[in-house]
């Protein structure tokens, strides 16, 4: 299989997604393609729906109308829309959220091993085998501690491998939850705003750890697309392969970083333009957070 | 009642000033108060008291106590607001005084010397840990640290403390000193270990607070008590039945309320406790109700030998067995060791499975049950799990509580003894199995050794409860160690809080 | 049909009692997100306080039933909320900030202690006394008999609600309740005494639940130190059945648990109405764990 016919083959395929929460609409009749090889950003001003499109991705969410389908490499496809989070994770989705979601009170290595909870598991016998010690586990735990170490490598993060990881510095915690995320050996990662309160020095740091994602191949030998919600359009032009620009819940754009960013659409949508504002992005922002938000599915 | 002086705003100075001038009106202003609240909070409760008379009810009027409690409140609050001003010494002299007088003198209520004596000697204290270290009192934040740093000492030293702990249970019985009364001790301590080490799967590792886990003790118990009494069955026989029965009854109620938060989840765990116990109490026919069921046969020695005089036909006789004298004894140490044995069980799952992605995958939804589910935990499962195993362990020990009382009635389960096991695990800090043994002999062993102030037990277990609380809200030794360590432990860990 | 009024009056004076306890519960977690689990010891509290003043109105020869009722309202709804801003401060306000777990095994040492405080000064045997206000109302011919008690109970009960109604919506004390409720942090900013606040609505809430310490009393005639944890359980049942944070709810849950627990002992028999109310609260919180009248909560991810 050569290099091009790769990026090509879609990974996530959007189709239509409509997300309504009483009358507000999230998300409307938005189609896009991310695919692997590439990194795919998702922009657009505030309450554009970027975060609603991605809980829908990840599960936390149930769209009201869409389709969403994850088609691995070797030609497996899920529909994402009618699974629960979990399995979705369990699919190849693998993800991070705006504001860190650690397990604070574990070890780094831990939150690395944990995060390669169902493979341990099966290899454990639910458990009864790694209660009587039997060898396949060991096994199974070595290699998975082979993987972390691999992950914290490259999140450089070894040395820091047996701290609390709520210990850690913020920029460290913005690591290694994507090393977490990794170390579920997904096919697509999606990183919620992951430059969020990054300084110029770490946001680099965090580029290189992206394209090394979209370049690298995995240890298991797949590779891993990203897709990326981002407010800091430094990072999004410099590393992204593909931008997809939300307004008010439609795409209104989607192209690479240079056409979208000479698109009147977007400009229009983020300066604004007086006679077609009609609900300021900050209006839309401060909805109450019942009718933003809806009762979250079980996941 | 003594005003809490730990809630006090007043911000403790860094260190004391050489001679700072002491504020008098406030300070005895700031007493003033308290003592005004303590008068309103005991006229009507401690200074009338009802009394059953044959014509009625009728009260009482018990001032000299509420004067007590009043002058005390007030002394306390002002002799706290001295310390902290620098004046620990004359404070300290005062306070050792008042609890002399307290032991020495004849007071007229128990309760008066007890609050002279615990009073005088708390702020004594107090005052002369101002004396030693130059400061009023440790920022919350401080006593967290230090805390955190025994904990961890402890924990390390477990590795060495355990096996002793262990052989001196073990040899314990065969020692002269094993009477009838200390083994009993033991074997409700050793219960009461198992039952926190049962619940600590499901509080300390997965951070489900439980507040109904006497549901699966009460499941357990009758499951063999109905067995034995119905069937027949030995207790060999329905000591792993009663613990699959627990364990289902755990998957049945946990089925439907894992998906609920921390508070809600502990309520309806409440009231799913209480439901089982009203079910024990009203299903007559079957249950034996309110007066339960007594008669419930004993175990035998692994169904070889049995325990009595003269056996059953079929069966040998224990000491003849072994060519022991009889003693009825032999049978309350056979108990002791079933509970020691059943409780060192426990505690060697809960150490493995740590170690296993089912015990990673617990406190991983502890920490935080939506980054679990992104990485592909399936929550419910991994809960179940926890409820259904920590639920079989309970069932284990109800059924041993069976066959040791040979007696068993929905009294026996009510909500205080699920505040009790939940007390022991969370006071000795969450997840920590050492600290469920000190628990245990804090909350379990200290009422028993002074069972003269029997009134007492629950009174101070509850204020026990609330003080630990304040000065240590994560429990007395809660300290976690990573289930696996990258560096060996070589490279010296950063304490908490020094990376920010 | 005229048994049916019969318990219909029954659950809704029970129900209002339930209500008056449930503001407690729903109001303390409303501000500061915890279960005062020592909430059903403050009514008890409420209940002996109402007792105990009765009984040493009639030793210092004070007979006159008005005059003793408004007394006894008083002093059990003043002295209470004496403990209810007591237990706030020593138990719960040093925990503010720990994790959450602390305040509630506080909370329920509270609970522990209180019940071992009255047994100790009280006694364990439980209380009875004589009708305070004896006498029924009759209604259709004497079919249906209502005593004054429960009348004055769901009477009282309204007043109260109306008066604490206007008290949350109208004042400024309410208002800065409210802003505490909904965002403490800011309040703080915005310079509401947030402490204060805080303490205030353990005072409110103790208040109204030495009230129906006082109702039991007067209505069942016999009380003892234990009746609080029942009770408590089950008024948190009916805040949670209303949706935990909403005043109205909290009535109307109450109103709903008394209902069905008169109409079960009415119809079904009086053994099994814990379990009823234990399963709705189960059911309840399974399948709309916001209540009736609650707020739905978001799982923020």
């Amino acid at each position: 299989m050569s290099v091009t016919e790769m990026t090509e083959t879609p990974l996530l395929t959007v189709e239509h997604l409509t997300m309504r929460f009483g009358g507000l609409v999230a998300n409307n009749d938005v189609s896009f393609v991310a695919r692997t090889g590439e990194i795919t950003a998702l922009i657009g001003p505030n309450g554009a729906g970027k975060t609603t499109l991605f809980n829908c991705v990840t599960g936390f969410y149930t769209p009201t109308v869409g389709r969403l389908s994850l088609r691995h490499p070797d030609g497996r496809e899920f529909l994402l829309e009618r699974m629960p989070g979990y399995r979705i994770a369990q699919s190849g989705v693998a993800r991070t959220f705006q504001n860190i979601r650690l397990f604070g009170g574990m070890s780094v290595l831990e939150n690395l091993i944990v995060a390669q909870h169902n493979k341990l598991m099966d290899a454990s016998g639910f458990a009864i085998a790694g209660l009587f010690g039997l060898p396949t586990y060991a096994k199974a735990e070595k290699a998975a501690l082979e993987l972390a170490k691999y992950w914290l490598e490259r999140v450089r993060l070894t040395e820091f491998a047996d701290w609390e990881a709520g210990n850690l510095p913020y920029g460290a915690q913005r690591r290694l939850e994507i090393a977490r995320a990794m170390c579920t050996e997904p096919v697509l990662l999606c990183l919620d705003e992951p430059a969020a309160g990054l300084n110029p020095r770490e946001s680099g740091e965090l580029a290189e750890i992206l394209t090394f994602i979209r370049d690298a191949r995995n240890p298991n030998g797949h590779r891993t697309g990203v897709l990326l919600i981002e407010h800091d359009m430094s990072v999004v032009m410099r590393i992204s392969d593909h931008v997809v620009v939300l307004d008010y819940g439609r795409k209104i754009s989607d192209g690479d970083p240079t056409s979208v960013k000479n698109d009147p659409a977007v400009i229009r949508a983020y300066l604004g333009e007086d006679e077609d504002a009609e609900l300021p992005p900050e209006v839309a922002g401060d909805l109450p957070a019942s009718v933003v938000h809806p009762a979250p599915k079980e996941i | 009642m003594t005003m809490p002086s730990h809630t006090a705003p007043t911000p403790a100075p860094a260190a004391v000033p050489a001679r700072p001038a002491v504020d008098w009106p406030g300070s005895l202003k700031d007493a003033a108060t308290a003592a005004f609240v303590a008068l309103l909070l005991t006229v009507p409760l401690v200074g009338l008291r009802t009394v059953d008379r044959p014509t009625g009810l009728s009260i009482e009027a018990r001032p000299d106590e509420v004067i007590a409690s009043i002058v005390l409140v007030f002394l306390g609050r002002l002799g706290l607001g001295l310390i902290r001003q620098g004046l620990a010494l004359p404070v300290l002299v005062l306070a050792l005084a008042a609890a002399a007088v307290g032991l020495a003198l004849p007071m007229p209520t128990q309760v008066l010397r007890l609050v002279l004596v615990a009073g005088g000697g708390i702020i004594a204290l107090r005052a002369a840990i101002t004396l030693t270290t130059g400061r009023s009192k440790l920022s919350q934040a401080e006593r967290d640290r230090r805390m955190d740093r025994v904990a961890a000492k402890v924990q390390h030293a477990t590795k060495y403390i355990a096996p002793v702990a262990i052989a001196f249970a073990v040899a314990l019985p065969l020692t002269p000193l094993a009477d009838r009364q200390l083994l009993d001790i033991g074997i409700l301590l050793l219960t009461y270990i198992m039952l926190g080490w049962g619940l600590n799967i499901v509080v300390g590792l997965a951070g489900l607070l439980d507040l109904g886990y006497v549901a699966f003790y009460a499941v357990g118990a009758y499951s063999y008590a109905l067995l034995a009494h119905y069937f027949g069955l030995s207790f060999w026989v329905c000591l792993p039945l009663a613990g699959v029965l627990a364990a289902c009854s755990g998957v049945l109620l946990g089925f439907p309320v894992l998906r609920l938060r921390g508070d809600y989840f502990a309520i309806v765990t409440l009231g799913f406790g209480e439901i089982i116990r009203i079910i024990l109490v009203n299903w007559y026919q079957f249950t034996g109700g309110p007066n339960g069921i007594s008669g419930i046969p004993r175990p035998s020695f692994f169904g070889i030998a049995d325990f009595t005089r003269t056996p059953p036909e079929g069966m040998a006789a224990f000491h003849e067995l072994f060519g022991l004298e009889f003693s009825p004894l032999h049978r309350i140490v056979f108990m002791y060791y079933l509970i020691l044995a059943l409780a060192l069980v426990v505690n060697v799952f809960t150490l493995r499975v740590r170690k296993l992605p089912l015990g990673r995958a617990w406190e991983a939804l502890r920490e935080d049950e939506i980054a679990s589910a992104s990485l592909g935990i399936n929550r419910t499962n991994m809960k179940l799990a926890a409820f259904a195993i920590a639920a079989m362990f309970g069932g284990f020990a109800g059924s041993f509580f069976a066959t040791r009382q040979g007696f068993i009635s929905p009294e026996s389960f009510t909500f205080i003894e699920s505040a009790i096991i939940l007390a022991i695990v969370v006071l000795g800090g969450m997840g920590s199995q050492i600290g469920v043994v000190v628990a245990t002999l804090l909350v379990i062993g200290l009422p028993e050794a002074f069972r003269e102030l029997a009134d007492y037990r629950m009174l101070a277990f509850g204020m026990g409860m609330v003080v630990i609380m304040l000065w240590r809200p994560r429990g007395l030794l809660a300290h976690r160690d990573p289930t696996i360590l990258l560096h060996g432990g070589k490279t010296p860990r950063v304490n908490a809080g020094a990376a920010r | 049909m005229e048994y049916f009024i019969q318990q219909l009056i029954n659950g809704l004076s029970l129900g209002a009692i339930y209500g008056l306890i449930a503001i407690g519960y729903t109001m303390v977690y409303g501000i500061i997100g915890m279960i005062n689990f020592a909430h059903g010891e403050i009514y008890m509290i409420g209940a002996f306080v109402a007792l105990i003043t009765f009984l040493a109105m009639g030793a210092l020869g004070i007979t006159w039933v008005p005059l003793a009722l408004v007394v006894m309202l008083a002093a059990s709804m003043l002295f209470t909320s004496v403990y209810g801003w007591a237990v706030e401060r020593i138990a719960y306000r040093p925990l503010r900030s720990s994790p959450r777990l602390a305040p509630l095994i506080s909370a329920i040492g509270m609970s522990i202690f209180l019940q071992n405080y009255m047994q100790l000064l009280q006694g364990a045997r439980s209380k009875p006394l004589q009708p305070i206000l004896p006498g029924n109302l009759t209604l259709m011919d004497g079919a249906v008999s209502v005593s004054y008690v429960r009348l004055a109970t769901i009477l009282i009960t309204l007043v109260l609600m109306v008066g604490f109604t206007m008290l949350i919506s109208r004042t400024s004390l309410g208002r800065a309740q409210r802003a505490c409720e909904q965002d403490k942090k800011m309040a703080g900013l915005l310079g509401v005494n947030v402490d204060r606040i805080i303490s205030l609505t353990f005072v409110m809430g103790a208040a109204l639940a030495a009230v129906a310490g006082m109702m039991v009393l007067l209505i069942y005639g016999v009380i003892d130190f234990y009746i609080g944890f029942l009770a408590g359980v089950k008024s948190f049942t009916a805040a949670v059945l209303g949706g935990v944070g909403s005043l109205p709810g909290a009535m109307l849950g109450g109103v709903v648990i008394g209902l069905i627990e008169a109409f079960w002992s009415g119809y079904v028999g009086s053994e099994w109405k814990d379990v009823a109310t234990f399963t709705l609260l189960v059911l309840v919180l399974i399948f709309r764990p916001t209540g009736l009248l609650g707020r739905p909560e978001i799982e923020k991810v």
